[in-house]
């Protein structure tokens, strides 16, 4: 048998993705997501209910708490707890991405291919949708804010380079826990029952990532441990430089491991994704 | 001659399945012990095509057609053998490959379901980087085509399913490529949607020189578009040739037609009767008696009418699975 010629070689293509060009797809995707989103307003509303929820039950059950014990618990008065969730119900509405839920349905349902057929990574589209959610909803999180803070009367400690250092931050929890997110999504290629993994996903981050107390009123066990895991690097870490809970010493070294996380989690994702793809092929269809 | 556009040597696609008996016994069992088979749905295919072909792949359910064109999309990875559609190794999924092919399958969406094709045509535009003017000429061509002026604007939801097909397929070609793989581009569309989609794929490989490997249960999609064939049958190609070679290899038979001025009469002297219908009767003949037979029944009897024709192209392909299925080939 003899062997096929040589692949031709590979120029500079007009594909190649330049940031500009990249800057013009997400601004396609963009588009289309907003246009998608703004027809299902009920389900974006329902959505952000949870986001908005979850936090103030924590920070009514920590305020109680607090005043029962004499005014506070760890070092935290009503308004730290009320400062914190306040934070905490921001960041965790920017980073936190629902695509676990979506790509098990869309390898089975055959949409994955599509996806393969186009000359770009599907993550793209994803991230894209992903920010067009938040800034669509922002419009309704703003004003909720605003209530909260009348209602609850938080001490926030903020300083200038806190401020300024909690955007990137934002930015490297949103990437890390979008693509940590994406890579786990990506055990639907393995397994039918993605559902019972997503759920550990959540207890894990439900301690470790200072969403059912602040990780500095946790027993020293589990704050040793949440170092050594992302959640804390992903959610908690932006939350505290904001309420100005930290040095800015800790705030460097928070992120260097933000940083740290968003390499081990690409790489991890790359992986993946190359075993993923070939796994996909199995199912044939 | 110039380079063959798709190239296959022994191309091949195994599937480990697990199986089990049904029950609950066989349930516990299959958790220590899994019984393995392997399926070759693509059992070592060799193929090529040269530019600008339309060929159709043809092949029952479950044969490999699609399994085929998903390896050549870049879908899927190839279990044994080689691969090259435009010099590129299909499943690298390399840009420059991706943005000169198109796979086309009749029960996928690539078009977002809520919004109008028009916005899917301009993320494609964005993600092929496809020239602004190319654009403009490639979307008023299609437009044109396919007659989707009014439909472009609509959710694709309020779409027909003949209408979102036409935006479908609109959609798989803005970006022009060269090698288009139709997965049963005309299943479930009313015959005047199949023959508008029939003309515009000749209308498109006659422009643009384009290259096509197309599959269809419907016959008259492959009658009017390709010049040759291929039949796949339990991953195995049975046949690779033209459409009229085809007929001529695998129906040893003719029909012969005539309509009898005297009105009814039996004629099973002359061949096997397979219909008569008032004064109508077809007739079976062995293709190489056919002449003789059609001299024999003009001087015999008062005829008013005789043809004759080829079996019916499904037909043909039945009995070629049927015979495929139990290896006679002596053809």
């Amino acid at each position: 048998m003899t062997s096929l010629p040589k692949a031709r070689s590979r120029t500079i293509s007009r594909l190649s993705m330049s940031p500009l060009v990249l800057a013009q797809v997400y601004r396609a995707f963009f588009q289309i997501s907003f246009a998608i989103q703004l027809q299902y307003r009920a389900s974006m509303i329902i959505w952000l209910l949870g986001i908005i929820l979850r936090p103030v039950i924590y920070l009514v059950v920590w305020s109680t708490v607090a005043r029962s014990t004499g005014g506070s618990v760890g070092g935290f008065t009503p308004e730290d707890f009320a400062a914190y969730y306040i934070i905490f119900m921001v960041v965790d509405h920017l980073t936190f991405t629902w695509i676990m839920w979506e790509y098990d349905y869309r390898i089975r349902m055959g949409d994955f291919s599509v996806m393969l057929l186009r000359p770009i990574h599907p993550v793209h589209g994803d991230i894209a949708d992903n920010i067009a959610y938040k800034l669509l909803t922002l419009v309704i999180l703003l004003p909720v804010v605003a209530l909260l803070i009348w209602l609850f009367t938080p001490v926030f400690q903020m300083e200038w380079w806190a401020v300024l250092t909690f955007i990137p931050a934002l930015g490297l929890s949103f990437l890390g826990r979008f693509l940590l997110g994406w890579t786990l999504a990506m055990l639907a290629f393995w397994t039918t029952r993605i559902a019972a993994l997503n759920e550990s996903f959540f207890v894990l981050e439900l301690f470790f990532a200072g969403r059912l107390a602040p990780l500095a009123i946790m027993p020293v066990f589990l704050q040793s441990a949440a170092n050594l895991l992302p959640f804390k690097w992903l959610v908690a870490f932006p939350v505290e430089l904001l309420q100005g809970l930290l040095t800015p010493r800790e705030a460097l070294f928070g992120l260097g491991m933000q940083l740290f996380w968003l390499g081990i989690i690409l790489v991890m994702m790359r992986l993946i994704w190359q075993a993923g793809i070939r796994r996909y092929a199995a199912f044939g269809g | 001659m110039s380079q063959p556009v798709i190239q296959l040597q022994q191309l091949g696609k195994h599937y480990t399945i697990h199986e089990r008996e049904a029950g609950t016994m066989a349930a516990v069992r299959s958790l220590f012990k899994r019984r393995q088979r392997v399926v070759k749905a693509v059992d070592g295919i060799d193929l090529t095509l040269n530019p600008g072909e339309v060929v159709g792949f043809l092949g029952a359910n479950g044969a490999g057609k699609t399994t085929t064109l998903k390896m050549l999309s870049g879908l899927l990875h190839p279990t044994i053998g080689q691969a090259q559609v435009l010099g590129f190794q299909p499943w690298k999924r390399e840009r420059e490959f991706l943005a000169n092919i198109t796979l086309v399958m009749g029960q996928r969406n690539q078009l977002v379901w809520d919004i109008p094709a028009a916005d899917s045509f301009e993320l494609n535009r964005v993600i092929f980087r496809i020239p602004p003017r190319q654009y403009r000429e490639t979307l008023d061509e299609l437009v044109e085509l396919l007659d989707l002026a009014e439909l472009i604007r609509k959710p694709v939801r309020n779409l027909s399913l003949g209408e979102r097909m036409k935006c479908e397929i609109a959609g798989a070609l803005l970006h022009r490529p060269q090698v288009l793989f139709l997965d049963e581009p005309t299943l479930g569309l009313d015959v005047t949607a199949q023959r508008r989609i029939r003309r515009f794929i000749a209308e498109y490989n006659r422009r643009h020189q384009a290259t096509v490997l197309l599959t269809s249960h419907y016959m008259a999609d492959v009658e009017a578009l390709c010049e040759r064939v291929v039949i796949i049958d339990h991953g195995k190609i049975l046949f690779d040739g033209d459409l009229a070679a085809l007929v001529k290899r695998f129906s040893p038979h003719k029909t012969i037609t005539v309509e009898l001025a005297a009105g009814r009469q039996d004629l099973s002297a002359y061949g096997e009767v397979i219909e008569v219908s008032g004064a109508h009767v077809s007739l079976r003949v062995p293709q190489a008696e056919t002449p003789e037979v059609a001299g024999r029944l003009l001087a015999d009897l008062p005829i008013t009418d005789l043809t004759v024709a080829d079996p019916p192209i499904e037909a043909i392909i039945d009995e070629i699975f049927i015979r495929g299925a139990s290896n006679d080939f002596s053809a």
